[in-house]
C-alpha cells in the first residue's frame, strides 16, 4: 500500500515512481527484466484464449465480438427508466444496466417511512412486478441482457425479472440477467447491506443454484472489486478481495453438493479503471491469470471456459472531479482506453456530471459515444492484447500478480474473508488507504488536474438532473393501486410459502418468483427475511 | 489563555445511502486534528442520530449525504432538534451537494456546507472557529 507518487529532484526530474499497490517503476525495461522475473511465455501469458488467459479469454478478442456497452441507467419512475432504456438502445447500446433507488436497494416499499425523500432519486423505484412490466416494456429480453445493480435483495429482483419475462412470453431459459448480487463487497464498500453475513451469502448461493437449472443464461453473481476500489482500496487489494469473495460464494454452493464446473462459468466481475494506466492494465492481466489458477488449483475446475474471468471493466467514478467537470469527458476516454487495452468483455463509463448528479441524457450519450469511438474508429479491435511482450507490461503484470497474492495471503492469515468483513478488518484497511490518498492529494504528492494543479479557469455550471417530488407521490399511488387490485389470498399464500422455505433453509428462489407473480411487494418479501435473518451489525471503524 | 476545549463531533450517515468513503476520510482527518470523533455507522434515522448526539454530548453534528436527499434530511433533523429543545449543537453537511443548494441549507440552519472536493483543512479550520 502506498500513496501513488513521483519522487522528484529540484529540477522536476523524476527519480522514482511509486504505484498505489506499492510497486516501484524503473526508468526503462529491457530483456533483462524479463529474465530477472523468470518470464516464461507459455506459463505466464500464453496465447489469447489459452490458460492462464493473461492475454484474454478469447483467441480473437474484439475481432470476434466488440465489447458490450452497458451504461448505468435508471431513475425516477419505471416509465422514465423505460424511456431512457429505449433512447440508449436506439443509439447503439448493447446491454442494460439498471439503477435502483435506495429504498429498493434496501428492501423498503416506496410508502415506507424509511423511504421518505429517497423514492426514485438515484435510480428506479420498484415495489411490485407492475414496475418491471413498465420498465421492460418493448425491450427484447431474449436479445438484450440486463444488469441489475442490486445486492441485498438481488434474489428478489432476479425472481421479479424471471416473472416479468414469463409474463411477456419469454422462457426463463432464454433471458440473461446479471444481478450484481455481491453482498460482501457492500459490507466493505457501497453500504447497501441488510442481512448478516451468513444468511446474506446463503441467499446468493440460492440464486446460483437456482440459475443453473432455471435460468442458465443468467450470470447470477457479478463480484465487484469496483466498489472496494471506490472506497479506497489499492488496485491489488481490489482484485485480491474480489477473488476471495468469489471463493466464499463458490464454497456456499459446493457445500450443497455441486461441482464447481457446474456453475462457476456464469460468474462475472466488475472492476474499476481509474489510476495509473499501466498499473490498471497489469492488474487486469494478472487478475485473469490468478482467477484461472485459483479455480484450477484450489477447486479443480476442469473445463477451460469455466476458468474465464469475464468482466465489466469501467466506471472510474473516484477518478472524476467536481472541479472543471468537462475534464471528466477526457478522463472517461482514457479510462475507456484502459478497459479496451485490458480486454474488457463489457464496459460502461461514469458520465462527466456524475460527481454532481445522476447523468442527464446528454452526458450519458457522450459516455456511450466515447466507447463507440474507441471501438469503431481507433483500431482497438485490430489485434488482441496489443501490449503483450512489452518488457515493462510483462514485468509489471508479474509484480502485480505477486502484490495481489500478498494481499490475499493477509486476509487468509487473518482468518478468511467472511471473518475479515464481519470484524471490519478490511473496512479499516480500506478506510486508512482512502485517508492516505486524500492526504496525498492535499499535500500535492498526488497530482490531480483542476484539483491541486492547473486550477485556473472559471467554475462551470453543470446541467443537473432535477429530482421530481411528484415521482414519489405517483409511485406510492401506483403501489396502492396494485395492492387494491391484487388477490390478497394469493399474496398471503405465496408469502407464507416463502416464510416456511426461509425458516427451513430451503432455496427461496422458486417461492420468490411465485410471490412476485402474485404482486407481493418488495417490502413484504424483504420483511420476511428481516424477521428471520435479522440485520448486519456494522463493525466499529475506530 | 485557557486550555482549548477538545471539540467533540458526531459524523453521521443519515438515511439509506451507503457511500461512506468521504465520511470516514473526514472522521479520520478530524481525529488527527485532535478532535474527538464518533462515527454513527450507516443507515441511521434522524432520531437515532439525535439520540447519539445527546447521549455523547457532542458539540457538532456532521451529516454526510451522497444521494441528493440533503434538503429533506436536513429539514427533518432541524425539525426534530427543535422538538427536542436541542439548540446547543452546530450542524454541518458534506457530500454530493450542488452549489445552488448551499444557501438553502444555510437557511434551514446548517452552519457550514462542505461538498466533496473541499480541502480537509478548510473543514477543520471551520470547526475550530465555530466551537469556542
Amino acid at each position: 500500500m502506498a500513496v501513488p507518487r513521483y519522487i522528484k529532484d529540484e529540477k522536476d526530474q523524476i527519480l522514482d515512481v511509486i504505484l498505489e499497490s506499492g510497486i516501484h517503476v524503473k526508468p526503462s525495461y529491457t530483456p533483462e527484466d524479463l529474465e530477472h522475473i523468470g518470464f516464461n511465455y507459455e506459463k505466464d501469458v500464453a496465447d489469447p484464449g489459452k490458460y492462464p488467459f493473461t492475454r484474454g479469454i478469447h483467441p480473437l478478442g474484439y475481432r470476434s465480438r466488440a465489447w458490450t456497452t452497458r451504461q448505468y441507467t435508471g431513475f425516477g419512475s419505471p416509465e422514465e427508466t423505460n424511456e431512457r432504456f429505449q433512447l440508449m438502445i436506439a443509439h447503439g447500446q448493447t446491454g442494460l444496466n439498471v439503477a435502483f433507488d435506495l429504498p429498493t436497494q434496501m428492501g423498503y416499499d416506496s410508502d415506507d417511512p424509511m423511504a421518505e425523500g429517497e423514492v426514485g432519486r438515484v435510480g428506479m423505484a420498484v415495489d411490485t412486478l407492475r414496475d418491471f412490466e413498465i420498465a421492460f416494456k418493448n425491450i427484447q429480453l431474449d436479445k438484450i441482457g440486463a444488469g441489475l445493480t442490486i445486492n441485498a435483495v438481488a434474489s428478489i429482483m432476479l425472481a421479479m425479472y424471471q416473472a416479468v419475462a414469463e409474463k411477456f412470453g419469454y422462457d426463463a431459459k432464454v433471458i440473461s440477467a446479471t444481478p450484481q448480487n455481491d453482498i460482501l463487497k457492500e459490507m466493505i464498500g457501497r453500504g447497501a447491506w441488510i442481512f448478516p453475513v451468513e444468511p446474506a451469502v446463503k441467499l446468493i448461493g440460492d440464486t446460483i443454484e437456482y440459475s443453473m437449472t432455471t435460468m442458465p443464461r443468467t450470470n447470477p453473481v457479478s463480484v465487484c472489486g469496483y466498489h472496494i476500489r471506490e472506497s479506497g482500496a489499492t488496485p491489488a487489494q481490489e482484485i485480491a478481495y474480489a477473488i476471495l469473495i468469489a471463493n466464499a460464494y463458490i464454497d456456499n454452493v459446493v457445500a450443497r453438493g455441486y461441482n464447481v464446473d457446474e456453475f462457476v462459468g456464469r460468474f462475472s466481475f466488475n472492476f474499476n479503471v481509474f489510476g495509473d494506466m499501466w498499473e490498471q492494465i497489469a492488474k487486469f492481466r494478472a487478475a485473469r491469470k490468478l482467477w484461472a489458477r485459483n479455480l484450477k488449483e484450489k477447486y479443480n475446475v476442469k473445463k477451460a471456459q469455466n476458468l474465464f474471468l469475464r468482466g465489466l471493466f469501467g466506471g472510474g467514478g473516484y477518478g472524476l472531479t467536481k472541479a472543471q467537470p468537462e475534464n471528466n469527458i477526457m478522463r472517461g476516454a482514457y479510462y475507456a482506453l484502459v478497459a479496451a487495452l485490458s480486454g474488457a468483455q463489457t464496459t460502461a463509463l461514469c458520465s462527466f456530471d456524475e460527481a454532481f448528479t445522476i447523468p442527464t441524457p446528454h452526458s450519458a450519450l457522450l459516455s456511450l459515444r466515447t466507447l463507440q469511438i474507441l471501438m469503431d474508429e481507433m483500431g482497438l479491435r485490430d489485434t488482441v492484447d496489443p501490449l503483450a511482450g512489452s518488457y515493462f507490461i510483462e514485468t509489471l503484470t508479474k509484480e502485480m500478480e505477486q502484490k495481489i497474492e500478498e494481499e490475499m495471503e493477509k486476509i487468509v492469515k487473518y482468518g478468511g474473508i467472511t471473518k475479515a468483513v464481519s470484524d471490519g478488518y478490511i473496512q479499516r484497511l480500506v478506510a486508512r488507504q482512502a485517508f492516505e490518498v486524500e492526504k496525498g492529494l492535499e499535500s500535492g504528492e498526488l497530482l490531480k488536474v483542476g484539483v491541486n494543479i492547473y486550477k485556473e479557469g472559471a467554475p462551470m455550471d453543470v446541467e443537473l438532473h432535477e429530482y421530481n417530488y411528484e415521482t414519489a407521490e405517483k409511485q406510492i399511488e401506483s403501489l396502492h393501486q396494485v395492492k387494491r387490485e391484487r388477490s390478497e389470498r394469493d399474496v398471503a399464500r405465496t408469502l407464507k410459502a416463502l416464510e416456511t422455505a426461509t425458516r427451513e433453509g430451503k432455496n427461496v428462489m422458486p417461492h420468490l418468483v411465485e410471490c412476485c407473480k402474485a404482486y407481493a411487494t418488495l417490502g413484504e418479501m424483504t420483511g420476511i427475511f428481516r424477521q428471520i435473518f435479522g440485520e448486519f451489525q456494522e463493525p466499529g471503524l475506530f | 489563555m485557557g486550555e482549548q476545549k477538545r471539540i467533540k463531533i458526531l459524523i453521521a450517515k443519515p438515511g439509506l445511502d451507503g457511500h461512506d468513503r468521504g465520511a470516514k476520510v473526514v472522521a479520520q482527518a478530524l481525529k488527527e486534528a485532535g478532535m474527538e470523533v464518533i462515527y454513527s455507522g450507516l443507515h441511521k434515522t434522524i432520531d437515532q442520530i439525535i439520540n447519539i448526539a445527546i447521549q455523547e454530548d457532542v458539540d457538532v453534528i456532521g451529516l454526510s449525504i451522497m444521494s441528493g436527499a440533503h434538503i429533506p434530511i436536513t429539514q427533518k433533523l432541524f425539525k426534530r432538534l427543535g422538538e427536542e429543545g436541542v439548540t446547543d449543537k452546530f450542524v454541518f453537511v458534506g457530500g454530493v451537494i450542488p452549489g445552488k443548494d448551499i444557501p438553502r441549507l444555510k437557511g434551514i440552519g446548517v452552519a457550514g456546507v462542505f461538498p466533496g472536493g473541499t480541502p480537509l483543512a478548510e473543514t477543520i479550520e471551520f470547526l475550530k472557529n465555530i466551537v469556542k
